[in-house]
């Protein structure tokens, strides 16, 4: 299916929504274990995103992402900003210069994107951190060549509940070693309302 | 929660508008961040400092900065890292091209967002060095975990590192020197009572009537375990020996002091405890160069303290003993 401006337009619009409902939600998981702004951090961040991109015109999809980078590395703090900002920084640079992705090189652009993740961050799958959501989907993603929108969502979510059992190695919650088993990585979470957002957008 | 605020929202601009009001004469804000700079930066020959993190840890950073320690520090939200692009405005204003080192403590979120900052401005031809601090002995590091975060001690680096830098020497010398001072000291701290973040509106955690924890970190994050409330002398000894088992010390050798109070511990608690800390390191036969008693990286309004001890030789001596004319550290 064809990813234009159009429809990363769309995935930024209902991503922002998502995250402003589930805002309270991803406060508390914060709360539980980490330094709880994650939810403040994102919707103050997301709103600015949706905002700056639908006022704005543009040519092509690299310069789409490079604009959703940067108001997120400016806005969010903490180390999601850094993270997302990286992760959709190298999504631009994927997709600098084109005006529609078909679905290798959207599915490119987003294996950059991990790849900046990981990077930035340092984690591996198995740490309790967004990675446990992404590396997962995009296993997928690499299988199947194309991105199939209702089944990303369904993996999306099961790898973020997944974290569940998972003891934190990275971040905050790593302080709290076996004390952080029982709840769900915050990041994989606003990482599930991303992804459920993307399959929303190519369903349209 | 009862505090001495204007809007929650508000609270890390309200300060930076009061302390530049109070010090206009020797610090200023770039306009439209929350970044502070000595006056007179970027000082010609001099390689800049630029240090920083969340907010609510006063005077920590932005009372350090000054001549003979930073050149900037850059301010987040409370309790949240600033976001790259301020932290890369602080090392634009204080670059005079001799390169700028940043001082980061570790944790995550610091260390990501300045590691940003240093490729933006590494992309607008600056050169940048980096040292991270991770002074606090009661996490362990591992290639598992973040490692170490950085703490109190987080002050001698700036020390350190400032004063080298007033001399003119040069990036990669005022960075080997950070390093040098970040190997050599080693923190731990215990919290009474839990601190409220203005915008959370509630205590980060809990601690029962008869109850400390021991191992904190400057945000409250738990440590090693949370015990009933022991006496000061106790405390002294449990924090120490924490050092003294991740630090090698021998007879005769130097050390500056520091007894950190986090935000509500009076000085008459302060100076018990060091009663506790002389007299053990005394009988250990190790030196007293310097102590610092007061509160150098607080945790808002929590109450408790920190000690670190900072190992010195002749050369760090020179440094720590080197002028300094900051807000919160004069020498």
């Amino acid at each position: 299916m064809a990813f234009g401006v159009k429809q990363a337009k769309r995935w930024m619009s209902i991503a922002n929504d998502h995250i402003q409902q589930q805002k309270q939600y991803l406060t508390e998981l914060d709360q539980a274990i980490g330094d709880g702004d994650h939810g403040l951090n994102m919707a103050r961040g997301f709103q600015e995103v949706a905002g700056k991109i639908a006022s704005t015109n543009y040519e092509d999809l690299g310069s789409l992402f490079k604009d959703v980078s940067m108001t997120l590395i400016a806005k969010v703090g903490g180390a999601s900003g850094p993270l997302y900002g990286t992760a959709f920084l190298k999504m631009s640079l994927a997709l600098a210069g084109k005006k529609e992705a078909d679905d290798k090189e959207l599915v490119a652009a987003l294996e950059a994107a991990l790849g900046g993740i990981k990077a930035r961050g340092k984690a591996n799958a198995g740490e309790k951190t967004m990675v446990d959501v992404w590396e997962p989907v995009m296993e997928f993603l690499r299988e199947k060549g194309s991105v199939h929108a209702k089944e990303v969502e369904l993996l999306a979510k099961e790898k973020m509940e997944h974290t569940k059992e998972l003891e934190a190695k990275k971040g905050r919650a790593a302080y709290l070693g076996k004390r952080s088993v029982g709840h769900i990585d915050p990041g994989s979470a606003s990482s599930y309302l991303l992804f459920a957002a993307l399959a929303k957008a190519l369903e349209e | 929660m009862k505090k001495l605020i204007n809007d929650p929202n508000q609270v890390v601009n309200d300060m930076l508008e009061g302390m530049v009001a109070a010090y206009q004469n020797r610090l200023r804000r770039l306009p439209g961040t929350k970044v502070i700079v000595r006056n007179d930066a970027p000082v010609k020959g001099k390689v800049g400092i630029v240090s920083g993190g969340g907010s609510g840890h006063e005077p920590a950073h932005a009372g350090y900065v000054g001549k003979g320690m930073l050149d900037a520090a850059v301010c987040g939200e409370v309790f949240t890292s600033p976001t790259p692009d301020q932290v890369l405005e602080a090392i634009k204003a204080v670059d005079s091209g001799k390169g700028v080192l940043l001082i980061i403590k570790n944790y995550t979120g610091d260390v990501m967002n300045f590691e940003m900052a240093a490729e933006l401005a590494e992309a607008e031809g600056i050169n940048v060095a980096k040292v991270i601090v991770n002074d606090d002995v009661a996490v362990e590091g591992s290639t598992f975990t973040t490692g170490r975060r950085g703490i109190a001690g987080t002050v001698f680096v700036h020390k350190i590192a400032g004063a080298l830098s007033e001399r003119g020497a040069s990036l990669e010398e005022v960075e080997a020197v950070a390093k040098k001072a970040v190997q050599n000291v080693r923190s731990m701290g215990m919290a009474l009572t839990p601190c409220t973040v203005p915008a959370a509106g509630k205590p980060g955690f809990e601690l029962g009537e008869n109850e400390i924890e021991v191992g904190i970190g400057i945000h409250g994050e738990p440590g090693i375990e949370k015990t009933t409330i022991k006496t000061a002398d106790e405390i002294a000894e449990t924090l120490l020996d924490k050092i003294f088992d991740d630090m090698k010390l021998e007879k005769g050798d130097r050390v500056a002091v520091m007894i950190n109070g986090l935000g509500a511990t009076p000085l008459m608690e302060l100076y018990i405890v060091n009663k506790k800390v002389s007299e053990i390191l005394k009988e250990k036969q190790i030196h007293v160069h310097e102590t610092f008693i007061g509160e150098y990286m607080t945790s808002l309004e929590m109450a408790g303290c920190s000690i670190s001890l900072f190992k010195l030789d002749d050369f760090l001596i020179e440094l720590f003993d080197a002028p300094a004319d900051t807000i919160a550290l004069k020498k």
